[in-house]
């Protein structure tokens, strides 16, 4: 099992507020890892600084190391074009651009620099197929996406994320906004996409992290308070807080 | 990489644009001031124009494009109020009518101002038998500051919380008292920030009122007198060449006018905000 | 309770009366600026009044081609310069430049907004003309000093409409796009442009319509020779222009001939206007 991330003490301020103190995680490839914990505890935080999107609020601040690959992403001579090329992300709300399915898809490839229509046309199709998108949309890929129900936009942005050939993907609550049966899909799309990429997703779902994930971190007030395989986590928590928090005591 | 190079010199065109923008408005405002400033005394502002304004000062004109602006704004403050609570509190936004009102109120604020002109000339003046006068002029600007007035005071209005009026019927207070002791303090700033931004055009206007309320240099006392605004007369002294000192002069009080205007409107601006 | 009762009623009907106003003040414009203008174009003909290039009122000729050229002239070049410039800007305060800033440059813009015509007129017969006659040639009043001055004018109509259409786009297509490794710009002109586009459009069709409206500024620099401009240095007269020009004076089919002048303008600005809250309307009914 190979580190994929390695985070070392972890900080991000917003002005004055310390949203994380401290975080250190090893993720690992080709696995699912849930990020559990009560709203407002600094999961969404932790995972954009995972492909620096954080620096885009201004005043925020962000302290220590993640390496990606041995690499440290927030040193100086790291390209956060192209680190954001390699780490994925999906957010709670699919946000489709107003245009085609496809150029929807095709968007990530030609920023970075594809021209070639065929190779294009095989791209997308390639990420619809692998986000169980294509049977639904192969025959109106050129209709606008705004016209694609919530389940399906979510799994289109998805496939937008697969375009680009990303090794890492970021899930932020990709399956508050839906229906059971589109996140049941969801959830046998992220089975299935681990064999190939690294997969950290946040949730509020407790029985969802146990389904879908093999290892959990619970946050609680910007620090990790316990990360262990899914499994040990939910039958036999070590700290008190994960505990109460498991059973629904809190939270 | 070439893309990196390229967006360099996208940043700085960007700001290049930002520059112009600030160069073009310093450059007027810059020009007129420095030229205007030696114009500017108390005989200027206090003596009527003598010889058809080659001499003596603009008070007339002063006085005209306060008069005007104030009748203006006497008739259309309270329409456009009105209209907007009609609107607003007795639920007649998405009627029919209120549907026609706004494509109404649209198209009143996209109509030229020569149009204005003519309109005013044909109906008020002529039509109406009002002659070139302050009623006519008065009326015509109003009906071009109506769509501002009615719109501003429409989103003052909406930014009224709900709760207020639940409340206050709950109390068993009536409609109107409700919008009387209630809806209206509430949204008087946001309503007189639509107020004084139409002053502003009604100060800045030229074309309709030179052809609705004359360009007499006189001093305008009664209603049905006419009258020259100071803008009219910027344009009379500049394109007749009468004197372009007292041109200057002219055009430096109209900036400070609207400086003043836009100061204020600004400030009432932040008191929304700020409640 | 009673005496309560009657008094809500008589608010209200005045009320009622007072939005009715703005519709029967609309109605009478039409009726009175179309009184005056239709009998004239019906008696010259429709495609001989709008493409007639000769202009003698006092020889009961009355085509306003020239004008109506000119018109098109001077604001087709007023938009060449000020449309770029303002688009350019509107990004500029709506994605790039610090929030402070921005609002800086909203304050600028507000000002320029704020100047009247007269000073615009005012200023480029003092400074852009002279200017245009020393250094370019010609006698300065020309299409070209209208184009800048009116340029210059259009500018805040372009700026805050494309700058509130660019802010109006949700900002998660922006997160989405970096989120791709897309940078800054390449989001910026791959999804919220053209997601703003109806917006921008708008804005410089307003801007369009304001420019073929604008009377004074145009008329003090632009010479009003009646005949067709040769040339960005020749002067012009605008349609605006040719009615304050001979207002004053005019009587019988020649100010008949004015007012046809503004039942054009009038008729065009309608439907221009009328186009945009038509398609803004089925904008937003497509969910967009
Ligand atoms: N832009 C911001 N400016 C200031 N504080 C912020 C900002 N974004 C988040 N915070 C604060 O940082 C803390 C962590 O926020 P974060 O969004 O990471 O929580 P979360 O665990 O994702 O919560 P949720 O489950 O509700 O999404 C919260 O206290 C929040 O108020
Ligand atoms: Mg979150």
């Amino acid at each position: 099992m190979k580190t994929k991330l390695e985070c070392k003490e972890v900080k991000v301020f917003y002005k004055d507020f310390q949203a994380l103190h401290g975080i250190d995680m090893d993720i690992f490839e080709n696995r699912v890892t849930a990020l559990i914990g009560p709203s407002g505890c600094g999961k969404s935080t932790f995972l954009r600084t995972i492909n620096r999107l954080n620096e885009l609020i201004e005043g925020t601040r962000t302290e220590g190391e993640i390496y990606l690959d041995e690499k440290n992403i927030y040193s100086n001579e790291i390209d956060v074009v192209a680190l954001r090329k390699k780490v994925g992300m999906v957010f709670q709300k699919p946000s489709v651009f107003p245009m085609s399915i496809y150029e929807n898809i095709a968007y990530g490839p030609k920023i970075h620099g594809i021209k070639n229509k065929g190779k294009l046309d095989s791209i997308v199709e390639k990420s619809l197929v692998a986000a169980n998108l294509w049977q639904e949309v192969k025959d109106r890929i050129h209709k606008p996406a705004a016209g694609l129900s919530g389940g399906q936009q979510q799994r289109l942005v998805i496939a937008r994320v697969l375009a680009v050939e990303p090794e890492v993907i970021l899930m932020d609550e990709p399956a508050s906004a839906l229906d059971p049966i589109s996140t049941s899909k969801l959830e046998e799309l992220i089975g299935e996409l681990k064999k190939q990429y690294t997969i950290v997703i946040v949730t509020h779902n407790m029985q969802q992290a146990a389904r879908v994930s093999d290892f959990t971190g619970f946050f609680l007030n910007g620090f990790l308070i316990e990360y262990s395989k899914t499994n040990d986590l939910f039958v036999n928590p070590h700290d008190k807080k994960t505990e109460d928090y498991i059973t629904g005591r809190f939270g | 990489m070439a893309t990196r190079g390229k967006e360099k010199i996208i940043t700085v065109l960007f700001w290049l644009s930002a520059l112009v923008i600030t160069a073009i408005l310093a450059g007027i405002i810059g020009y007129i001031v420095v030229k205007g400033i030696s114009a500017i005394n108390w005989e200027f502002i206090s003596q009527p124009p003598s010889r058809a304004g080659k001499e003596g000062g603009i008070s007339t004109t002063i006085i005209g494009t306060i008069y005007l602006t104030l009748v203006a704004l006497l008739i259309a403050v309270p329409l456009g109020v009105g209209a907007a609570l009609y609107l607003e509190e007795y639920g007649r936004k998405n009627t029919m009518f209120g549907y026609v009102l706004k494509l109404t109120a649209e198209t009143l604020a996209g109509i030229p101002s020569i149009v204005y002109g003519l309109f005013g000339f044909v109906f008020f003046v002529i039509f109406l038998n009002m002659g070139w006068s302050i009623l006519s002029g008065g009326l015509t600007l109003a009906i071009m500051i109506l769509p501002t007035i009615t719109r501003t005071s429409q989103e003052a209005v909406i930014a009224v919380p709900q709760e207020y009026r639940s409340n206050s019927f709950a109390l068993g207070a009536t409609k109107w008292y409700t919008i009387k002791r209630l809806i209206l303090p509430a949204a008087a700033p946001g309503i007189i920030t639509g107020i004084i931004l139409s002053a502003g055009r009604a100060v800045g206007e030229s074309a309709a009122v030179l052809l609705t309320a004359g360009s007499s240099l006189g001093m305008p006392l009664n209603i049905t007198d006419p009258a020259r605004t100071m803008a009219v007369h910027l344009y009379i002294l500049a394109i007749e060449g009468i004197s372009m000192e007292r041109a200057f002069g002219t055009a430096l009080l109209i900036i400070v006018l609207i400086l003043i205007i836009n100061y204020l409107a600004n400030w009432s601006v932040r008191k929304v905000v700020r409640q | 309770m009673k005496k309560n009762k009657l008094s809500e009623g008589l608010v209200e009907i005045l009320l009622r009366i007072s939005a009715g106003a703005s519709v029967l003040a609309i109605i009478i414009i039409t009726v009175f600026i179309f009184y005056k203008g239709i009998p004239l174009i019906a008696k010259v003909g429709i495609i001989d009044f709008l493409f007639n290039l000769k202009w003698v009122p006092t020889n009961g000729s009355f085509g306003i081609g020239a004008m109506v050229i000119g018109s098109l002239a001077v604001t087709f070049c007023s938009l060449v310069w000020s449309v770029p410039l303002g688009i350019m800007t509107a990004i500029l305060m709506a994605e790039i430049a610090p929030p402070k800033l921005a609002d800086v440059l909203a304050r600028f813009v507000e000002l320029l907004a704020g100047i009247p015509s007269v000073v615009y007129g005012f200023f480029g017969l003092i400074v852009i003309v002279p200017f245009i006659r020393n250094h370019l040639g010609g006698v300065g009043l020309s299409v070209l000093a209208g184009a800048i001055v009116l340029g210059i004018m259009i500018l805040p109509t372009i700026i805050n409409i494309s700058r509130d259409a660019i802010l109006a786009i949700p900002k998660e297509y922006k997160e989405n796009s970096l989120a791709l490794g897309a940078t800054h710009y390449q989001s910026i002109f791959r999804v919220i442009l053209p997601a703003a586009s109806s917006g921008i459009i708008t804005a410089i069709v307003l801007g369009l319509g304001r420019a073929i409206g604008e009377t004074m500024a145009v008329l003090m620099v632009t010479g009003n020779a009646a005949v067709l401009p040769d040339s960005l240095l020749a002067p012009v007269r605008t349609m605006t222009s040719n009615i304050v020009l001979e207002m004053g004076y005019a009587a019988g089919d020649h100010q008949a001939a004015l007012f046809a002048t503004g039942t054009v303008l009038f008729i065009f600005i309608v439907i221009l206007n009328l186009a945009v809250s038509i398609s803004m309307k089925a904008g937003t009914e497509n969910g967009n």
